[in-house]
């Protein structure tokens, strides 16, 4: 039962503790990591240029700046090292897709009860990767705009100051609203640490995206083909949907 | 062409569901290339209409917003640089007649010069009516006697690494002074104090702040951020690109 449970993973793990399930792989949780570390010296060094006190405090503004300026500058790297994970590649096509389960779950007070076969992100989580996504590209624009200000026009710049200001302010409430919600959660942390997530977790949190994992366990178990995955991970999942809403429980 | 800017906001509908995230993204940067073009004018407007509530803000709370009417601490050491009322000197050198180092009392004792004019910095932000009083550039540089062959200021500040340039023109303007006081109050350290130069007519980098001394000098040397790009003659909306009202 529990040999080939890691196998069930896009890029297959090293080790798989009892009724834990593959979530993420070393590059997904790298590149998770360094747009934290980058999207954090920004906003720290964001907040040494910006609030009084604190650029009291610290002053250096020149350095500061050009910290500010290069770790956004690098926030798109990791992104797109990430793109040569075949791994990382399907969660962005599953961060960007809203299924019809997404749309119910938005409408349900019980979102939360595993009761909405919801994928492998939620539809909150889905938002948030494309603001985050179309954050870093926005601060980015406007970065280059402001950092380097002497080709553009007045208007510009100042219309750059202007979003970049309030993009800045909105990045924050989104970011510590992330933060709240994975302190509140350990198993998602643990996720995201280690890769794996407990199967109950799962079942919980993303049912329809547990389901899947355990139909292919099963699959591997009985026919030792693991990997095998003809109709691509999307649309498995939707099938997988619509089997699990049958009997979602159906492996106990 | 319309048909393919539709087709990429909608997406293909091919049982996968809506491209939200795509759309998100999309929308975020017409947004964001909106914003740049017609920001300017809607952060003037909110500005204005935030102006009467972030000057009069006993709480602090609205400096948290991103409006551009409150001062900015810039400063470009580590140490906010200090130095006692009673420590305070001044000293005025080079191509002059007559060297001189001043106290405080010193200063305080001069003629003093009222000016209530607006702060603007490059990077954008103003703050307008700052009450300023202080002595008058051109009344040290009088008592001095400046030699014939001098052309120029150079102006340095005790925080180590500041230095800031003037022509010898620009620094007799009734409009340049080195302020004790800012609304009415010792200027503070984190302003500057006790003493700093202001420099009415022109962008905010040439207000040296922690004001250490004046040497007079042929030629202009150009100062801190000018050698990083900036504009030597500073003049508010005829320099660095700008055209800010002036103050």
């Amino acid at each position: 039962m529990t040999s080939t449970r890691g196998s069930a993973g896009p890029m297959g793990a090293t080790m798989s503790p009892p009724d834990a399930v593959q979530r993420f792989t070393r590059a997904q949780r790298w590149v998770h990591r360094a747009v934290a570390v980058l999207m954090g010296i920004c906003l720290l060094t964001a907040a040494m240029l910006y609030f009084g006190p604190l650029a009291v405090a610290v002053g250096r503004r020149h350095v500061i700046a050009t910290i500010h300026l290069y770790a956004g500058l690098a926030l798109p790297v990791p992104v797109l090292a990430g793109l040569l994970s075949g791994a990382f590649r399907t969660d962005l096509q599953l961060l960007n897709r809203f299924a019809a389960a997404d749309w119910e779950w938005l409408r349900r007070k019980d979102r939360r009860q595993g009761r909405v076969p919801i994928g492998k992100y939620n539809p909150g989580q889905k938002v948030n990767a494309a603001f985050v996504g179309g954050a870093i590209l926005v601060m980015m624009g406007t970065g280059v705009v402001l950092g380097w200000p002497n080709p553009w026009p007045l208007q510009y710049r100042q219309g750059a100051t202007f979003v970049h200001d309030w993009l800045a302010a909105a990045i924050v409430v989104m970011t510590t609203g992330h933060i709240v919600f994975a302190l509140r959660d350990p198993q998602a942390r643990l996720g995201l640490r280690t890769g794996f997530v407990p199967l109950d977790w799962a079942r919980r949190e993303h049912p329809s995206w547990a389901a899947r994992y355990e139909s292919s366990a099963r699959l591997s178990r009985s026919q030792t083909a693991p990997g095998s995955d003809p109709a691509g991970p999307g649309s498995q999942e939707i099938s997988n949907n619509r089997k699990e809403r049958a009997s979602p429980t159906s492996t106990e | 062409m319309l048909l393919v800017a539709v087709g990429v906001l909608i997406g293909p509908v091919d049982g996968k569901g809506a491209p939200v995230g795509r759309r998100v993204i999309l929308g975020m940067i017409v947004a964001g290339a909106a914003g740049v073009v017609f920001g300017g004018r809607i952060q003037s407007a909110v500005n204005s209409a935030l102006a009467p509530l972030t000057q009069n803000d006993p709480t602090g709370l609205t400096s948290l917003l991103p409006t551009g009417g409150q001062f900015r601490y810039y400063s470009v050491t580590d140490d906010q640089p200090h130095r006692s009322d009673t420590a305070y000197r001044l000293t005025v050198g080079g191509l002059v007649e007559h060297p001189a180092t001043y106290t405080l009392a010193a200063l305080r004792a001069l003629p003093q010069t009222q000016l209530t004019k607006d702060f603007q910095c490059v990077t954008g932000w103003r703050v307008e009516d700052v009450p300023w009083s202080g002595v008058r550039l051109s009344t040290l540089l009088d008592a001095a006697k400046v030699r014939p062959a001098a052309h120029a200021l150079v102006l340095r500040s005790f925080d180590g690494t500041y230095a800031e340039s003037l022509t010898l023109d620009q620094a007799r303007r009734p409009d340049v002074m080195v302020a004790l006081q800012m609304y009415g109050k010792p200027v503070t350290r984190a302003h500057g104090g006790p003493v700093r130069l202001y420099v009415a007519p022109m962008y905010g980098y040439k207000s040296l702040k922690w004001l250490d001394s004046i040497e007079i000098v042929p030629e202009v040397v150009p100062g801190y951020w000018e050698r990083l790009g900036y504009d030597i003659d500073a003049w508010i909306g005829r320099s660095n690109g700008r055209d800010d009202e002036p103050a």
